[in-house]
């Protein structure tokens, strides 16, 4: 995974609150493999009309849009559905950073899982830096080492979780950290086992039966 | 002395096999449901070839994409939803993995099947890429949904780095009015808090009210902790829950269920535990509940009216206002009950296990719905009990169509989608823009509620059948 210390880029506004994860991709795209490239069903029926042509006043459509990497949006962003593919649409379309003043549980711990910074701003500092941004793309510079965003005359400070932001800062992944702990897995489900006896097979279980194809 | 300590607590303790200096946890995991969707994480593992740690702790369910019309896979139609549940099928042969498949008698949607077939235990650990995991929290386990990165991890370790949520006690009391249930309860406390408001958090479900429900309404309660944001909900295991587990496939059975009944009775909150937030709800002031906007926070009792963004003093959630009345097709004052539906749907991990599709019988019983709709059990077995029953005649002899068990028409990825424009009366969980298929509208209610709109054609009272 790719560390981010900082980023100055363009921002994109987002003036909406619960953006949920099933706008953010609507589950008829999730059939496709990720090699397409998801950036294209990002906020999918939020940047077509029913007829499925391009709303030229939806921001993602602005001609600038996709050079920025910043997303900054209302309330309970990627509430709703666990899909990691809301994200992978975020990322697919450009953007490292979100920022919100609060993110559905599931949706930020696979955005630090992809890279893709979750910045919670209290609600007044996002409406200043909405009310900043206006209806179009406009610069903001976002540190991660002192979590904190300049655009401007403004210079807000966010937050995140410690861990999630060592580990953006240092690309990490999940996987290769477990790993070292190998040992005291193995131990443990050893132990679990022997504490909890009823959990090994038990007489009634059918196991794996035949299959259907 | 120890510490008193809550429910949770308990198990996430004895989860715990390493605490980070950061203060994460790694936590082993009892029980991990992969669906037709975890192909992400697959890709991720097979990329990394890496072997599936504990494929006897994995269990494979087809329940996203199946078709509810057909439980023969040459009969589906769209190549791409054969595929993906083809796809399953080969991932979890490759890592031996057992399967619930689309026609296995035991099939049904993860969160129906795993209490049913008694995978769903108290003081487990249980993780699914499925935001609606937390139902299993009903037998007074910790369940949670995962992304596919994290799924990926699982597989890969049967474990998972997490950080202990904060913890908040909902309490209701009191008894609730003939013919209110679990989504009333739910519906009405997600209204309050707001859609976000339990973010952050584990519910532990307490009280009289929460005493008294069958395990299928607790399951329901569960269910929606997510749509209020909270990371699961749990509610201690007792009488109920041991009777519900007793004799099913996958439970302990002779010393082994008294063994584990031994310890499942330790799983409750001690008296003095401290939980980060309280709320309490009077359980008697709960009404039929429905959703009219485009978040479950959007909801009302039946009885009320569609807010005025007029009346609303912020400009921005006036904006947002308008702009969901506008999605919905409705006007500012708009009595709901005069909310006029174009179809139904009794169906999805919330509301569509027998008791549900009971209640909304009951309503249907020689009465003929005045819309289309569709009934899609929560499983197989759900659906061969309700036809013992004769719950189906019932449903077909109002007009609706009886399916085959899965997702269907919460989510539309097999196809069985709401219109554009058009709206629907749902017993599901999510009333999201878009949800049930492009352009939708969809209000949320207990099937019962459903049953009712279906007769009347339009959003109605339970309580005036
Ligand atoms: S029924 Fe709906 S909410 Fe439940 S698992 Fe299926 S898609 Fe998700």
């Amino acid at each position: 995974m790719e560390p981010i210390r900082h980023l100055d880029a363009l921002a994109c506004p987002l003036a909406q609150a619960n953006v949920d994860t099933d706008q953010l991709i609507p589950a008829r795209f999730m059939k496709e493999p990720r090699s397409v490239g998801y950036g294209q069903f990002l906020l999918h029926d939020l940047r077509h009309d029913a007829s499925g042509k391009p709303r030229g006043d939806f921001i993602l459509e602005h001609p600038e849009a996709r050079q920025a990497s910043i997303l900054v949006a209302r309330r309970n962003f990627g509430a709703g559905s666990s899909r990691e593919a809301a994200v992978y649409a975020l990322v697919d379309f450009g953007f490292r950073c979100v920022i919100a003043p609060s993110f559905g549980d599931i949706f930020s711990s696979n955005a630090v899982n992809n890279g893709l910074l979750p910045a919670t701003l209290p609600e007044e500092d996002i409406e200043r830096l909405l009310e900043h941004l206006g209806d179009t793309p406009g610069r903001l510079h976002v540190d991660l080492e002192t979590c904190r965003i300049r655009a401007g005359e403004l210079d807000l400070a966010f937050t995140i979780s410690p861990t999630w932001r060592t580990k953006l800062l240092n690309g990490w992944d999940d996987i290769d950290m477990t790993r070292q702990h190998e040992e005291a897995i193995t131990r443990f489900a050893a132990d679990y086992a022997a504490r909890h006896p009823w959990l090994k097979a038990s007489p009634g279980d059918p196991g794996v039966i035949a299959r259907d194809f | 002395m120890t510490m008193p300590t809550t429910l949770f607590d308990k198990v996430w303790d004895a989860h715990e096999i390493h605490r980070s200096e950061s203060g994460q946890s790694l936590l082993w995991i009892d029980r991990h449901f992969v669906h037709e969707g975890s192909f992400h994480a697959f890709n991720k593992l097979h990329e990394r070839e890496l072997p599936v740690a504990r494929p006897d702790l994995t269990f494979g369910i087809a329940d996203h994409y199946v078709p509810t019309l057909t439980r023969h896979l040459e009969e589906i139609g769209d190549a791409k939803v054969r595929g993906m549940i083809e796809q399953l099928s080969d991932n979890t042969t490759r890592h031996g993995i057992a399967l619930f498949g689309l026609n296995d008698p035991r099939q049904g949607i993860v969160h129906v099947l795993g209490p049913e077939q008694g995978l769903t235990q108290p003081g487990l650990l249980m993780v699914c890429g499925d935001s609606h995991t937390s139902t299993h929290g009903a037998f007074g386990s910790i369940a949670f949904g995962i992304g596919a990165s994290e799924v990926a991890h699982v597989l890969a370790t049967q474990t998972l780095w997490q950080s202990r949520p904060k913890q908040m006690r909902l309490n209701v009391e009191g008894r609730l009015a003939p013919g209110i249930t679990a989504k009333d309860i739910a519906l009405t406390w997600i209204a309050r808090l707001g859609a976000d408001g339990a973010r952050g958090h584990a519910i532990e479900y307490t009280g009289s009210a929460i005493r008294d429900l069958s395990m299928e309404a607790r399951l329901t309660l569960c269910n929606l902790s997510i749509e209020g944001g909270a990371r699961c909900g749990v509610i201690a295991p007792d009488e109920a829950t041991f009777d519900y587990l007793r004799g099913r496939p996958y439970a302990p059975q002779g010393e082994a269920l008294e063994q584990a009944m031994a310890y499942w009775r330790t799983l409750t909150s001690d008296p003095e535990a401290r939980f980060d937030r309280e709320v309490t709800l009077d359980a008697s002031e709960i009404g039929p509940t429905v959703t009219w906007g485009v978040s479950p926070e959007d909801a009302l009792p039946i009885d009320q009216a569609v807010p005025d963004p007029a009346r609303e003093q912020d400009a921005n959630r006036a904006r947002q206002l308008q702009d969901t009345l506008d999605y919905m097709g409705l006007s500012a004052g708009q009595k709901l009950t005069d909310i006029a539906i174009q179809r139904v749907f009794i169906g999805s991990c919330t509301n569509a296990r027998i008791e549900d599709l009971r209640a909304a019988a009951a309503v249907l019983k020689g009465r003929r719905s005045k819309v289309p709709g569709i009934v899609a059990p929560g499983s197989t077995q759900v659906k061969r009990e309700a036809e013992a029953e004769g719950l189906d005649r019932i449903f077909l002899e109002a007009g609706l169509e009886w399916r085959e068990s899965g997702c269907s028409m919460c989510v539309g990825m097999n196809g069985d989608l709401v219109a554009s424009g058009e709206r629907c009366a749902s017993t599901t969980n999510r009333n999201f823009k878009g949800r049930q298929g492009p352009g939708a509208r969809t209000h949320l209610m207990s099937p019962a509620m459903v049953a009712a709109a279906a007769v009347a054609g339009h959003l109605a009272d339970i309580r005036e059948l």
